[in-house]
């Protein structure tokens, strides 16, 4: 059993399926994490441990995997997860301004989130919409052409 | 099929869905109900266009007229104007902007006319998202006739023939790959298909999967038959929803249909795909990291031989392509190699899709024939540089590439020609930049990536790119000391010679090719602790020449930290206190006069 404030009875039901399901696929590792991270939001050690005995992996394995790919947090993420692109096209453009007054106005830098769990920052390579650069995306809405006043705006919208 | 008067193909790409397509889509279905249309006139969503700048775009057809930058707002008119009418809405036709003249069909408009469409030859033309319109428009007649017609060392000889190269960056001959696995034993084979497009400032491949992803389906089963591969995956990246939810159900389709699975088109040959999702590491575009991955480990290369085609997944032999070079395979076997190597230059044939962004007028993707000078491709099919401001330099194949100055604009899209002046074709990402973009600030940007996206398996890409950011940083900061540049220069020499793969190998490309032809630059920020640029804020004063101000409060309206003071006819003047060093003045003014 796998007990954590942060995980409901009824996510673990969920983690029990996903690692029941994928227990004899070669190299499931990664999308296990993946839906197990979808189900609760990040990836605490303790899950991770949890999954690591599911799937008979070394717990070394599965933590140097959920380490090495940018997807997978191991802290606490925001209700809104705000994806600022700090690709050519953008850098270009001049979004470096909207990230340095998003920043500032909630108190977060990069990879980090507000005390209140209301936004993950994240800085990005490159979303593959140069075309509206600056972009950034909330959850899975892209806006283009974000000024810094903007972007405040934008995110004034998420709760 | 209930035949329609006009098809509206609406574009659904990823650049158009943030400018509000979907809206746009929504308020137009609901109007043509209400106007009793919905039989007469279709509404068909497609992938990327291509022309994201102007989004949303649609094209009606037939008639071929275009039109961009559509609101919810425009629809009432568009119905009653166009629809009803027969006249075209002048106000949303595109206007060139350079001459103000207005063009109304698509194919007139300089960014298509001058474009040759292979690879991207469905964009924007059907639905993706239905099989039957991939079809009526030949595809799978390809696969069809590899499959039934001809044995697997005549696909590999006709794609040898086409010339086609590896579109992912390193150019290998597509044909002699096969070849090579081909050849290879094993019971078991793989094909897999790269999706995982992390160069910063590419997004061809991401058009090609939500706009067409039945090519690729089709350009993976000749792959396998050529080789004898009974199982694929396409390793997509995890940004790229929209792609995944295409692909998905293009694979479900072509299941259905008996184009993909046991016994395709009753052939006996059997081959099935799978999608295997990324998870963020942008070293898995690397061949022998993304089967790593695949595998369920750290996305980490290893050294080569032996290659992939003897020993790849699983240690299975394998042929990993990437999108866009399987995106021409279906075409190349139903119109032959000789057909696709009738264009481009004697090593570079067919074309090649290019995503252009940054400073100039007509952002999006193109497609060109190999052998277009690279002049052409910004000035007339990107529209040039925007703001009246200089070209100064374009980057070519992201952070392995290069940067290429005005003179020698007038090189041809090759292979070869491109590594000439040192650069590279890479995936395609083209970023043009202007006279305001300091080449220091450019090379940082890059090295600040390659540290961060280093796997750290080997020492010299870990230790030795962090280093280069480490210096170019200083430089940047105006603390260079003589020597900064040469000891750049070396580390560079060592990381290229010495690194495991071709992600640390690469990596110097940025600050090599920027050193080679903007020295000058360099020199200045270490030695009169001047950025001729202006972009490096260490290196500015904040100030006002009172000489070059023209009074005109351009960089008054702009500031962010209400720092600038301002009146009419007066010069302005910064509040240092109060800036913040945003360098949103120094963009806005135009006269240069913010030192």
């Amino acid at each position: 059993m796998l007990s954590h404030p942060d995980i409901t009875p009824e996510m673990h039901q969920r983690i029990d399926e996903i690692i029941a399901s994928h227990k004899d696929t070669p190299g499931a590792v990664i999308p296990v994490l993946r839906m197990c991270q979808d189900a609760v939001g990040y990836l605490p050690v303790e899950l991770i441990d949890y999954i690591s005995r599911g799937l008979n992996l070394p717990r070394s394995d599965v933590y140097g995997v959920a380490t090495f790919y940018s997807l997978f947090s191991l802290t606490p993420r925001g209700r809104h997860t705000v994806r600022v692109c700090l690709g050519t096209a953008c850098y270009v453009k001049g979004v470096k301004e909207a990230m340095d007054r998003i920043g500032r106005t909630y108190g977060i830098g990069s990879g980090e989130t507000t005390d209140d769990r209301r936004f993950s920052l994240e800085a990005v390579r490159c979303l593959g919409a140069c075309g509206l650069a600056p972009v950034m995306m909330v959850d899975q809405n892209t806006y283009g052409g974000i000024k810094p006043d903007q972007a405040l705006e934008i995110l004034e919208k998420y709760e | 099929m209930n035949q329609h008067r006009i098809d509206l193909m609406l574009c659904g790409g990823t650049g158009c869905h943030a400018s509000g397509a979907g809206e746009f889509k929504e308020a137009l279905g609901a109007e043509l109900e209400r106007q009793n249309l919905d039989r007469e006139i279709r509404v068909i969503e497609t992938g990327c266009n291509g022309f994201c700048a102007v989004g949303p775009v649609m094209l009606v057809q037939p008639e071929g007229i275009f039109y961009q930058k559509l609101t919810s707002g425009d629809v009432e008119e568009l119905v009653e104007e166009h629809f009803l009418k027969g006249r075209p809405v002048q106000r949303l036709l595109y206007k060139e902007p350079a001459s103000k003249e207005t063009i109304p069909i698509m194919s007139d408009i300089p960014f298509f006319a001058n474009q040759m469409f292979r690879a991207m030859r469905n964009k924007g033309q059907i639905d993706p998202e239905s099989i039957d319109e991939y079809i009526a428009r030949d595809g799978y007649f390809g696969m069809a006739r590899a499959v039934n017609e001809l044995t697997p060392e005549e696909i590999i000889e006709e794609v040898k023939t086409s010339g086609l190269r590896g579109r992912g960056g390193a150019g290998f001959p597509a044909g002699v790959k096969w070849g090579f696995a081909a050849k290879a034993q094993g019971d078991i084979k793989y094909v897999l298909c790269n999706a995982d497009e992390g160069d910063p400032g590419a997004f061809m491949d991401r058009s090609i999967l939500e706009a067409d992803p039945h090519a690729v389906l089709e350009g993976m089963i000749i792959a396998a038959r050529a080789i004898g591969a009974s199982k694929g995956y396409i390793y997509c990246r995890t940004e790229y929803p929209l792609a995944v939810e295409r692909l998905s159900l293009a694979i479900e389709n072509a299941r259905n249909y008996g184009l993909l699975g046991e016994d395709i088109l009753g052939s006996g040959f059997d081959f099935d795909i799978d999608i295997y999702q990324g998870a963020g590491a942008f070293v898995c575009g690397e061949e022998t990291a993304l089967m790593r991955s695949i595998e369920g480990k750290r996305g980490m290369p290893r050294p080569r031989p032996p290659f992939p085609a003897n020993k790849g997944l699983w240690d299975r032999p394998t042929v990993l392509n990437n999108v866009e070079t399987l995106a021409n395979v279906g075409q190349i076997i139903l119109n032959g190699g000789q057909w696709y190597a009738s264009v481009g230059t004697e090593s570079s044939k067919g074309t090649k899709v290019f995503a252009m962004s940054g400073d100039v007028n007509n952002i999006g993707l193109v497609e060109v024939p190999m052998g277009i000078t690279l002049r052409k491709m910004i000035f007339e099919i990107g529209g040039g540089i925007p703001k009246k401001r200089k070209f100064k330099a374009v980057q070519l194949g992201g952070p392995s590439g290069g940067c290429v100055p005005e003179k020698y604009l007038d090189t041809p899209v090759d292979y070869e020609e491109i590594a000439k002046v040192g650069a590279i074709m890479g995936s395609g990402g083209v970023i043009v930049m202007d006279e305001k973009t300091c080449m220091v600030d450019m090379a940082r940007f890059f090295m600040d990536f390659i540290q961060d996206e280093s796997c750290g398996k080997c020492t010299p890409c870990r230790e030795g790119t962090r280093r280069i950011l480490e210096i170019l940083d200083k430089i940047a900061a105006g603390h260079g000391t003589p020597g900064d540049i040469e000891i750049l220069e070396d580390l560079c020499d060592v990381i290229k010679t010495s690194s495991l793969c071709g992600l640390g190998q690469t990596a110097p490309n940025p600050v090599l090719s920027t050193l080679r032809y903007f020295r000058e630059e360099y020199d200045a920020h270490v030695y009169e602790k001047r950025c001729p640029a202006k972009r490096c804020a260490a290196l500015l004063k904040f100030t006002v020449d009172t000489d070059k101000c023209k009074k005109c409060g351009m960089c008054y309206k702009v500031c962010p930290s209400g720092a600038i003071t301002w009146q009419k006819k007066e010069v302005a003047a910064i509040d240092r206190e109060k800036c913040v060093q945003c360098l949103a003045c120094y963009d806005a003014c135009r006269f240069d006069a913010i030192e």
